[in-house]
């Protein structure tokens, strides 16, 4: 059975199923974020006094600039199959799943830091909203990860077999890992410079 | 959308520019936060440096720039709920602002705590 | 129950043969981890069915207590352990159990599954003329996600401890230290990624997979119904799911996202930072709550307005008013939540502001309710089972909403709020209000689903013992709540003298009605399984109805149509002047 428009975009709306589907999954992220946010406002406004300089700013701007990399690149692994050039996309791709990693072992001594000070989420609201939203934001960097091996493994079998839909789904796995980028630019001065 | 490999092409240059300029505006709000504003000014110029290199990251990279109505309807929507959520449940309790959150009754903040009888 | 069957002989047509090729999957593929719409909705409405009873009978055991405090509860009361009620008399941590899991598995566990994924996923689809939702394999997973978080909550009486003990709003600091909690927050956290995986389904699905001349004015209201209950899914759902993950924190990770600084218990300080908000929770629990709601009552206006459209042989009244009011309605839902939250010290302010657009939202309820009523005005009513349900929704909802309004005003929400008045109100929307809804749609496509209909003598009997029994507990608690008895009082009331007398009383004759109630649904849980079987056997087109589904075979195959389905006109096209049958089917061509 063939669900219609999977592929192809439908007239009137001009959309394929999953590009609509992939943009309402990140709106509901943008609501999650949001709560964690509005979160963020009321246990600082509630605060007699707030943290500042307990984080890395050096850490947390490296991080920053590969994350910004990692999306130059995911964009361009999606462009390069676009314009057929199967090796370019294989390279970018395999790439932007390189800085996440890097990303992630960043975060990983910075985490160690803190714990080894014992300063974890149960210290100050402070350090429970950052380890809450950077760890959220972390397992979401995780889950583009697992995608983009699966696409890198043996999910890149569909663009042999249906080189338009892999093209697609490339491209929804980009508008994700945009997204994800797209948190930590606010993340990132909201918890490490403000 | 672009199908075309020559379209493509053409904004692969426009990829690598924006990369650059997100990676600069990265560096000013660094500097920014050296400069030692106060705090609502600081908020503010933060704010609006990462929504700048945020609308870059939509616009260009996720296509926002040119995509349809549906998507842009679903994202009006979402966002009017987002600004409503950060900031309606502030309204609140804005009298409360600067001044720690305390259960009643409890001693102030930072004295030993006195035993309640219920 | 995960597995569907679906037997009962299928009318004249081969419901398995189609034009489309397909592998032979084996049982496993075909009804437990289906992919097909159809199986899906039947394995979320039997276990939504199952929940529904299952949250039911929790209340049945609560209603003991509050008839008669203290007394030991008959039958089961020395089967249920020590910790629960000792010599068999029911203790009040068992009692918030009950009370708190009873509102958890009713709203998240029996009617929006059953509203949602089983209407929504069985019919929506087939009225629209498509092959399937559009996401078949993760409409499979949100079934499946679903059924672990019931699971998880079900498991949660079994636990140190017992179940969530807090109500189902979980309000901090309580919450944070009691017991039960744990696992009701992981349970929710399953059942929100389900509900938000099949939020973005339903809409993708109605947006791109609409039949050839199916425009939007063209959709019958219970689509336009599901896709609203859909938006609010997929937007309010996500804080709550964040709460949840904060709530989690707070507990297992010593967080004070929630709590307060210089909090004692039981006489000793908690060791925690402090400096959280427990208005926080409340902030976000109820961005979520207030749209759920709204969750509740849109399916079962949808299926009201299908048998009520059906059973006038008239088209709907005011069907674009209606359609206005829906996607109002779904939006004013997000900026009312406060009204939940008068009495946590707001300024006069933002009070007004949440009563505003409190008063507001009651407008397009009110013009839906007044377009259906005005729908039966000149009607041939036609009194098919579904259609007594239908009916007995208008008046019902009615009260409901008329009772809010006391409550959505803070000068008298004062006095109510917290009360039995409280549970009385919802209780009218939700129980004579949307489950009724849901039995009329059972009656009304239980024959598409599986090509019989069901008793209607044991119908009849069903809904009236079901309408005088429901009205009959619930109509008695304005009394009691105005009469200034608290929710969530283990004895009832029974040790404030204000109480005593006709407030207490009550609660008796509230208990035998919602035994009573119990015994009547009997006649329906038989005649749900025995018609199966040997229900009267139907055409495709039973009720003689206009909308697509009833163009396809009972029931309808793998992909649905046997041949693709073209719309020509709009949902409700009865006794159209000069047309010989007085109904004229959405998918008939013009005549030459």
């Amino acid at each position: 059975m063939n669900i219609p428009y999977t592929v192809e975009t439908r007239p009137d709306t001009g959309l394929a199923n999953g590009k609509l589907g992939i943009w309402l999954f990140l709106a509901s992220e943008v609501m999650l974020f949001g709560a964690l946010f509005s979160t963020y406002i009321i246990l600082r406004t509630g605060a007699a006094e707030w943290p500042h300089g307990e984080l890395s700013v050096l850490l947390g701007a490296i991080n920053t600039v590969i994350l910004i990399s990692s999306s130059v690149t995911m964009v361009m692994a999606w462009a390069s199959l676009k314009m057929n050039e199967w090796s370019k996309h294989r390279l970018y791709l395999i790439l932007t799943f390189v800085l996440a990693g890097v990303f992630l072992v960043n975060k990983y001594f910075e985490y160690s830091e803190h714990l080894a000070l014992g300063e974890g989420p149960w210290a100050s609201t402070f350090l429970a909203i950052y380890f809450t939203l950077t760890g959220l934001h972390g397992l979401h960097i995780v889950g583009g990860m697992v995608v983009m091996a699966y696409f890198i493994g043996p999910g890149a079998k569909m663009a042999k077999t249906s080189p338009e839909q892999f093209t697609n789904r490339i491209e929804y796995t980009g508008l994700y890992w945009h997204f994800v980028d797209l948190v930590w630019i606010f993340l990132f001065p909201v918890l490490y410079l403000l | 959308m672009q199908s075309d490999p020559a379209e493509v092409k053409k904004t692969v240059r426009k990829y690598f520019m924006i990369g650059a300029a997100l990676l600069l505006f990265t560096a000013i709000t660094v500097a920014a936060n050296l400069i030692h504003l106060a705090v609502p000014l600081a908020i503010t110029v933060a704010l609006i440096i990462a929504t700048i290199k945020g609308s870059m990251v939509a616009a260009v990279f996720m296509h926002l720039n040119h995509e349809k109505k549906w998507i842009y309807a679903s994202l009006m929507l979402t966002i009017v709920f987002f600004i409503v959520l950060l900031f309606v449940p502030l309204l609140t309790i804005s009298d409360t602002f600067g001044t720690h959150i305390s259960a009643p009754g409890a001693p102030a903040h930072g004295e030993s705590g006195q035993e309640r009888k219920d | 129950m995960e597995h569907v069957a679906v037997p009962g002989k299928p009318t004249g047509e081969h419901a398995h043969e189609h034009a489309h090729a397909h592998e032979e999957l084996g049982f496993l593929w075909k009804y437990v981890f289906s992919q097909d719409h159809k199986v899906i909705g039947i394995q979320y409405a039997i276990t939504g069915l199952l929940f529904l009873f299952f949250g039911f009978t929790l209340m049945m055991i609560m209603r003991w207590q509050l008839a008669y405090p203290g007394r030991p509860i008959p039958l089961i009361g020395g089967l249920l352990g020590a910790a629960r009620a000792s010599q068999g008399i029911m203790l009040p941590e068992f009692y918030n159990q009950l009370g708190a899991m009873h509102g958890t598995i009713m709203v998240f566990l029996g009617v929006v599954p059953l509203a949602v994924g089983g209407f929504g996923n069985f019919v929506t689809p087939l009225q629209i003329g498509a092959p399937d939702m559009a996401f078949p394999k993760l409409n499979m997973m949100s079934y499946w996600m679903y059924f672990i978080g019931g699971v998880v909550m079900l498991a949660s009486f079994l636990m140190p401890g017992g179940a969530a003990q807090s109500g189902w709003t979980s309000y901090p600091p309580l919450a944070v230290i009691s017991d039960g909690q744990t696992w009701w927050l992981v349970g929710m956290i399953f059942l929100i990624t389900s509900s938000l995986l099949g939020a973005l389904n339903f809409i993708v699905t109605i947006v791109q997979l609409r039949a050839k001349g199916l425009s939007w004015m063209r959709l019958p209201f219970f689509v336009w119904a599901q896709l609203v209950t859909s938006f609010l899914l997929l937007l309010a759902f996500p804080p709550l799911e964040a709460a949840g993950v904060l709530q989690l924190m707070d507990r297992l990770a010593g967080t004070s996202f929630f709590m307060p600084s210089g909090l004692v218990v039981s006489g000793r300080p908690l060791t925690v930072s402090g400096g959280g908000n427990p208005i926080l929770w409340q902030h976000l629990f109820w961005f979520l709550a207030h749209p759920e709601v709204y969750v509740l009552i849109l399916p079962g206006m949808g299926i009201v307005s299908e048998v009520i459209a059906n059973n006038t042989r008239k088209p709907l009244w005011g069907y674009r008013a209606m359609v206005y009011s829906l996607i109002f309605l779904g939006f004013m839902s997000f900026i009312v939540w406060a009204h939940h939250m008068f009495m946590t010290g707001m300024g006069t302010t933002m009070s007004a502001f949440f009563q505003t657009t409190t008063m507001i939202i009651s407008i397009p309820s009110i013009v839906i309710l007044t377009a259906l009523l005005l729908s039966l005005w000149g009607a041939s009513i036609r009194f098919t089972t579904p259609m007594l349900f239908a009916l007995a929704f208008l008046p019902m909802f009615g009260i409901g909403g008329l009772t809010g309004l006391p409550l959505g005003l803070a000068p008298s929400d004062i006095h109510l709020h917290d009360t039995y008045y409280v549970i009385g109100h919802f209780h009218y929307v939700v129980a004579p209000g949307t489950i009724f809804a849901l039995f009329a749609g059972i009656y009304y496509w239980f024959p598409k689903a599986t090509g019989r209909k069901l008793n209607d003598v044991l119908g009849r009997i069903h809904f009236w013992g079901s309408l005088v029994c429901i009205n009959l507990i619930f109509a008695p608690m304005f009394i009691q709540g105005l009469a200034g008895m608290n929710r969530r009082l283990y004895d009832g009331g029974q040790q404030y003298t204000h109480l005593q007398g006709l407030p207490m009383r009550l609660h008796i004759w509230i208990g035998m009605a919602a035994w009573t109630l119990a015994l009547f649904q009997l006649p329906f849980i038989f005649n749900f399984f025995w018609s199966i079987w040997r229900g009267q056997p139907v055409d495709r087109n039973p009720w003689q109805a206009t909308t697509l589904e009833w163009s396809a075979p009972s029931p309808p195959g793998h992909g649905n149509f046997l041949t693709e389905p073209v719309v020509y006109r709009g949902p409700y096209e009865y006794s159209v002047p000069g047309a010989v049958k007085d109904f004229t089917p959405q998918f008939e061509p013009e005549r030459a």
